[in-house]
Formats: C-alpha cells, structure tokens, sequence
C-alpha cells in the first residue's frame, strides 16, 4: 500500500483522518498515485491535479523521501521507500496568504 | 407559522442562519467547509431543502456541495466544469488575447421548475448547466462562442458571469451579467445569446457605448415584471422595461452611484434597494455612514435608510450576491458586508439589526421563506 499524507482541507473534504492508503498496480508515480487515490475518494477529483490538463495544481506541491517532486511531471517513478510504504507522498500546500 | 433561512457564504467557509417569522431570534450554523472560499449558496424554489454551494480554494481549485437537508448535512457533487470545445481569447487586461481559464464558480441559480437542475456562472465567463443534481455540468457554449466574446475583459474580480435571472414566465429566457462584458438574454434556453447593452453608458471604456464591455455588477428582476430589470453598473443605476433591448439610466439623487448590489422588493414592483458605494477606487461607504438607498418609483427619487446601521467609521463594502430579500408579508431585506456583518430588516428597510457581527467577509447572502 502506497501512503499518501494530503493537507488538512483535503482530509476534511474527504472525511478522512490522518495518511490515506491506496492500493497502486504497476509502477508507483504521482499520476498512478492520484490515480488510486481519487478512485477511493472521487471528491477529491480536480482538487490535486487539474481535470483539463491533468497537471499538479499550482499551490499544491509533491515530496518524498525529502526531495521534491513537484516538477518531475506525473510519470516519474517515485522512490521505492514510497512504493513499499516506508515513507509517505507528501501532498503539501504551498504557504500562500499569511 | 412561517420562517426564513438565510445561506450566507464568506471567504472561510458558509453559514446557515434560521429564524421565525418575526425575524428577532436567529441560531447560526456553520461555518460549513471551513477555510474555503464560499463564493454562494441557493435553494430550489421547487425542492427548499434541496440547496447547493459553490466552495473553491486557491490551493485546490473548484468543489461542488448539495444539501437535500436544508443545510444539516452536505455532500460533495461534480465539480468537473470544462469548456465545450477548443477554447479562444479573451482580452486582458492590457488588451492582448488571454486563453479562457476556469478558475470558480461565481453564481448557482436553480431552475425554477426542477429541482436537479440548476446553472452555474463561472470565471472565465460560461454558463454551465447540471440537470442531475450537480453530480454533472455541460457548459451552454453559445454564450462563450459569442462573436463578440474575443473582445471581453476582466473587470477587477476577474472575468466572471455573476448574475443569472430565469424568467418566471418562460425559463427559456434567461438574462445573465458579465464583468466586463455586460449583460445577454437568451430566448432560446442557453442555445443563443444577444448582447443587451443599448442604452449604457462607461466612460471608462474606449467606446463608451459599445455594444459590448461594460462592467455590469448585478441584475435584479420582480418575480411579477419579468421584463423589467434593474442594473447596478459599476457606475450608473439603470433599467429596462423592455427585457434589456433598451436601458434607462434612474441613479437620480443617488449620492454615489458606484455600487454592487441591488434588490427588489417581495411585494412592490417599483421599489428597489442599493448600497452606494463611494467610488470604484475607494469601496467602501461615503464618509464611513452605511446607508441602504430605497426607491420606491423605480428608480430616480432615492431616500437613505440609516437606523439601526453604522453612521460612522464605517468602510465595509457589500458585494454584488450580498443583498436579497424575503418574501413575509412585512419584507425583509438582507445585506452582509466584507467586514463580517449580516444586517436585517425585517420592515422594508425602515429599521436594520445584525444578526452576526463578526463572520469572515461576507460574498453572498441568499434567503429562503419557508412554511
């Protein structure tokens, strides 16, 4: 199970308390990630990624294992330590409006 | 015995404010998705427990809420709102061609007739229409395509559509409002638009009476008049008795008529309600004194309505979804304010109480009567 950590707002909305675990087949990137993810919680639909485009939103930013991902794109393959659990995908909003 | 339930929605979430008919008592629910941008909220008035809500974030964009409980409970809907087609241009700011760009929902209007169907009015200017509850939107893409559509411009807000009237009579017609594009009615169900600016007048615009351009900030229509409209612009007070083909400036003794809001009366056709607003550059009221201003000709002959509002120090502004009125035999009026205030008056206008002094900014006010 890949873990996912989402800010509060997101938890909120999706009615969910702390990390969220989904189940990801196949190679675990941010796209097969939110795949996963917005199958288990549909509200949270457009709320990461942008339905046109399907890109990161622009004050959402992606991190795991310490590094950042936000600018990878969606297909770049996430670190095993995400893949097997040991560390969560980091949803964190950007620090905008005091 | 009957009562009221006002849907307030503000920059941190939404409130629910009920009370009976006297309108002195009032409980506050909420807030209601707490730290989102609740732009507004609206009943069926077919189905009154069935509302919906427009709730958006900078940081994650567009989300949809219906009640089926009045308010009580919530549930997130679709909020998958995409342009019809190959998007164009817009103009900017300084004038070159911007790419349309969903950014939220302004305006939920609910059918008059159905209770699963409701329209919405987004940024960048589109109309889009659910007739399952919310749980999907199709955009109305006529008006978006609109020959004169590459030559619309933001106003300050943004380039929102936010104002829909459906005309009790035949829903087919609707008029809407764009900032700053101006106002259209389609006659046709959302198929087709005609732009209906004749008659306004921006001096702020390279062509002062173009056809289209003029940053309109509401519309406001009697139930019983469907062909008579009232606009606040962004200056000027106007109406039309013809359904838009041709307006009619009524600021009259207005003191300033910059403003957002404007409202009619429940019972009274003629008798409208503003709040002037001191200038485009300087949104608040004149010399700090909140004053609701009444017409009860239609427009033109205005007297301020003051007791029971600040009449000093005050420099809140009331914005355009931010006024309505009930329909009790003795009208209420509503209004909120940026600055967190819900004012009633539960006789008109002649007399205002707070219900909340201190809510986040206030964005919308709706209120429903109910039996």
């Amino acid at each position: 199970m890949v873990r996912v950590d989402l800010p509060s707002h997101l938890r909120t909305l999706a009615g969910i308390s702390g990390e969220v675990r989904v189940q990801v087949e196949g190679v675990v990137t941010p796209r097969t990630v939110l795949d996963a993810l917005e199958a288990a919680y549909p509200m949270l639909g457009g709320t990461i990624r942008e339905y046109g485009s399907g890109q990161r939103r622009a004050f959402l930013r992606f991190f795991a294992g310490e590094e950042d991902f936000s600018h990878a794109g969606m297909d770049v393959v996430l670190p095993d330590s995400v893949a097997r659990g040991e560390e969560a995908l980091l949803v964190v909003g950007a620090v905008a409006g005091g | 015995m009957s009562e009221v339930r006002l849907l307030v929605g503000t920059r941190k979430g939404a409130f629910v404010l009920t009370a009976d008919g006297k309108r002195e008592d009032w409980e506050v629910t909420g807030p209601f998705f707490a730290g989102w941008e609740c732009y507004h909220l609206k009943g069926s008035p077919v189905d009154p427990q069935r509302l919906y809500c427009s709730q958006s974030s900078s940081w994650s964009g567009q989300v949809m809420q219906r009640s089926d409980d009045g308010g009580a409970t919530w549930t997130p809907v679709g909020n998958k709102f995409l342009y019809d087609g190959v998007t164009a241009t817009h103009q900017w700011y300084d004038g070159t061609p911007h790419p349309w760009e969903f950014k939220r929902v302004w305006h939920l209007e609910p059918s008059l007739s159905c209770p699963d169907t409701v329209y919405a009015g987004v940024e960048d200017a589109a109309m889009f229409r659910s007739c399952d509850g919310g749980n999907s939107w199709v955009e109305l893409s006529g008006l978006r395509t609109h020959a004169t559509a590459a030559g619309w411009m933001p106003g300050a807000g943004g380039m929102c559509l936010h104002t829909i009237l459906i005309d009790p009579s035949d829903e087919q017609r609707m008029y809407i409002a764009i900032s700053a594009a101006g106002a259209f009615r389609t006659d046709d169900g959302g198929v087709t638009w005609k732009p209906i600016n004749q008659g306004l007048r921006s001096s702020h615009i390279p062509d002062p009476d173009a056809p289209v351009g003029h940053c309109v900030h509401r519309l406001a229509m009697h139930p019983t008049r469907p062909g008579t409209i009232f606009m606040q612009k962004h200056w000027d007070v106007m109406r039309t008795d013809n359904c838009g083909d041709q307006w009619t400036e009524v600021s009259g003794n207005l003191p300033t008529d910059f403003g957002f809001c404007i409202d009619v009366h429940a019972h009274e056709p003629e008798t409208i309600y503003v709040v002037p607003i001191k200038s485009d550059a300087e949104h608040f009221p004149l010399e700090g004194k909140l004053q609701v201003f009444r017409s009860k000709s239609g427009g033109n002959e205005w007297e301020p309505l003051t007791k029971g509002l600040p009449q000093k120090d005050c420099y809140v502004n009331v914005l355009r979804d931010a006024m309505c009125v009930d329909k009790m035999e003795d009208c209420g009026v509503y209004f909120g304010t940026t600055g967190g205030q819900v004012y009633c008056s539960a006789n008109g206008g002649e007399s205002w109480k707070a219900i909340v002094h201190d809510l986040p900014a206030v964005l919308s006010v709706e209120v429903q009567t109910l039996s």
